[in-house]
């Protein structure tokens, strides 16, 4: 039986870019480029893996984002994916984490699954929530943040590295993995990827086709409000020295001064 | 006074010390009643009481250690339901994150992650986020539901203030969901003697300058004369010098110290996304180019390998 893999990924603006908000205090996408969110792409790469180790494998890649985001898309498909679901819609604009949840988690049942991967987070927001959202969404088991995951005879296993433990986790498929940017360097497309995800399909989804309302997700759907956003000043400049023989010796006396010594 | 949740971060009973910031931050918005789950978990009540913990509800299921996450999702909504707080709090852990998030959605209610600060608003409690690699300062609220929090490590200055700390049985009906993802076997890791890295107040890291991994011991030795914790960038751990687990970055640790000390750390994007917050900065690199030092409070335009040890020798000889 084959193996249904959903890969989700996220476009994100390109972290070496200027981010800013916009002045309704979302972000602001105007001015930046964007791209696929780099911890996605070891996501891509594991489905990838287990899709080769099945005997019969399907990797779908979904996106929830505007028209853009189409670009992530095509990316993991150049690396191997098969196919793409675009869920895109002018009311998903400001959707926060538990709104992007909920959509994911329709896209995901109507696409069809035994395994949803994730990256551990997104390169903007950052937040590392969404994996165990959907699995709580879904209704089943998260095993998340894996440094090496694989799946055999629907159970999926994988190593979690904790704070204070290293864990290995046991789960049976249907499940929400999300892999850590230890799990193994992602692929670079080939030329023949690329020429190849031209002709794979793109899905495109509305709100309506997930039978999701307006409300519900969006900027007037989110359930936390950003008040303000201001920008950091600058750093006020700092003192630097040339190391002519003292520098250890000035670097200990700011130290001193600080009291961390 | 409104009653506000804190889960309690510890091991085998010992609180690690950003539950202790948590409860000092609880305060602000009321009375802290903690959540202790797994082993040891009544001996933390002691510590809890003494930093203002009015309750301590605790429960020692073996399910916390077993399985993943969700039991402790279980729990920590059976507390929500007896208590009926005003907020609730977690530590910014990886795990820590997870469980509230599946809590938030749970009870209806909007989350608010890696806070580092906190206050009483109007509207309840506002918290103050880094974002864009800390470009920007932004204020939230959550705008549904019962606010759920979690604050990063180093927010806030530990406080003792004596409270009743009374333990309580907390009665936890494990959910179907919570044997989904069971937990084989966990290994300890091995203790260097150093501060846990995203909660120590002092760090030291190396990157790409120092080298190559037999002269990490140079980096060591410095953060052992200040106590501090040993971090690394990315290039340093990709280049298998120094283990992931203490990757400070965008995709490894995000730290906030009272001071960040970068040898030989250019300061790339990625790398800034993760110390930028530290309160006071300081770099020595031979690259007076480094963007780092766009970020330094104090630059030492130098040779890690001359700067690195007179500077051990010099605190060592002041300590001394």
């Amino acid at each position: 039986m084959s193996l249904r893999i959903v890969v989700c990924v996220k476009y994100v603006p390109d972290a070496t870019g200027d981010r800013r908000f916009a002045d309704d205090l979302t972000l602001d996408r105007e001015d930046v480029d964007g791209l696929l969110s780099e911890l996605d792409e070891y996501a891509v790469e594991q489905a990838l893996q287990i899709a080769d180790g099945a005997d019969d494998a399907e990797i779908t890649v979904v996106t929830v984002g505007p028209e853009d985001a189409r670009d992530a898309l095509r990316k993991a498909l150049s690396m191997g994916a098969d196919r793409a679901v675009h869920v895109e819609d002018d009311d998903l604009h400001g959707t926060d984490v538990m709104g992007t949840s909920l959509v994911l988690a329709r896209a995901v049942e109507k696409t069809g699954y035994d395994l949803v991967i994730c990256g551990m987070a997104s390169t903007d927001g950052v937040m590392g929530v969404l994996p165990a959202l959907l699995a709580e969404r879904l209704g089943v088991p998260q095993v998340t943040l894996l440094s090496e995951v694989s799946v055999n005879e629907g159970v999926v296993t994988g190593r979690r590295d904790g704070d204070t433990a290293t864990e290995r986790l046991e789960a049976s498929l249907p499940a929400v993995v999300s892999v850590t940017d230890q799990s193994g360097e992602a692929r670079y497309p080939s030329f023949k990827g690329i020429m190849a995800a031209k002709k794979k399909p793109v899905e495109s989804l509305d709100l309506e086709d997930l039978e999701l309302e307006a409300g519900e997700v969006g900027l007037a759907g989110a359930w936390t409000a950003v008040d303000s956003a201001t920008e950091r000043p600058a750093r006020t400049a700092g003192t630097i020295v040339k190391d002519e023989g003292e520098g250890a010796k000035q670097l200990a006396e700011f130290l001193a001064g600080q009291k961390f010594i | 006074m409104a009653e506000v949740l804190v889960l309690v971060d510890h091991v085998d009973g010992a609180v690690r010390k950003p539950t202790l910031e948590l409860l000092t931050l609880a305060r602000r918005i009321g009375d802290p009643v903690a959540v202790a789950l797994g082993a040891g978990a009544e001996a933390t009540a002691g510590v809890l009481g003494e930093h203002g913990a009015v309750k301590v509800l605790v429960s020692d299921a073996p399910e916390f250690a077993d399985y993943l996450v969700v039991p402790k999702v279980d729990a920590l909504q059976a507390a929500f339901e007896a208590v009926s707080p005003a907020a609730v709090l977690v530590v910014s852990s990886a795990e820590g994150k997870e469980v509230a998030a599946r809590l938030a959605l749970r009870i209806g209610s909007g989350i608010i992650t890696d806070a580092t600060d906190l206050e009483a608003g109007d509207g309840g409690p506002v918290a103050t986020q880094a974002v864009f690699a800390a470009s920007y300062t932004t204020k939230s609220r959550v705008s549904r539901g019962v606010p759920v929090i979690t604050v990063k490590p180093n927010s806030a200055p530990v406080e003792p203030a004596a409270a009743a700390g009374a333990v309580e049985a907390l009665a936890v009906s494990f959910g179907e969901g919570s044997t989904g993802t069971k937990v084989v076997s966990r290994t300890a890791r091995e203790s260097t003697g150093r501060p846990e890295l995203t909660e120590a107040a002092i760090v030291v890291s190396g990157g790409r300058g120092v080298n190559g991994a037999e002269n990490f011991p140079l980096i060591e030795a410095l953060a052992d004369s200040l106590g501090a914790a040993v971090g690394a960038s990315r290039a340093a751990v990709d280049a298998g010098w120094y283990p992931h687990t203490s990757q400070v970055g965008q995709t490894g640790k995000s730290v906030s110290p009272q001071l960040y000390i970068a040898s030989g750390i250019s300061g790339a994007i990625q790398h800034r996304a993760g110390m930028q917050t530290s309160k006071t900065i300081v770099a020595i690199n031979k690259d007076a180019e480094a963007p780092i030092f766009e970020l330094v409070d104090y630059g030492v335009i130098g040779d890690l390998f001359t700067v690195v040890p007179q500077l051990t020798e010099e605190i060592n000889t002041r300590k001394g």
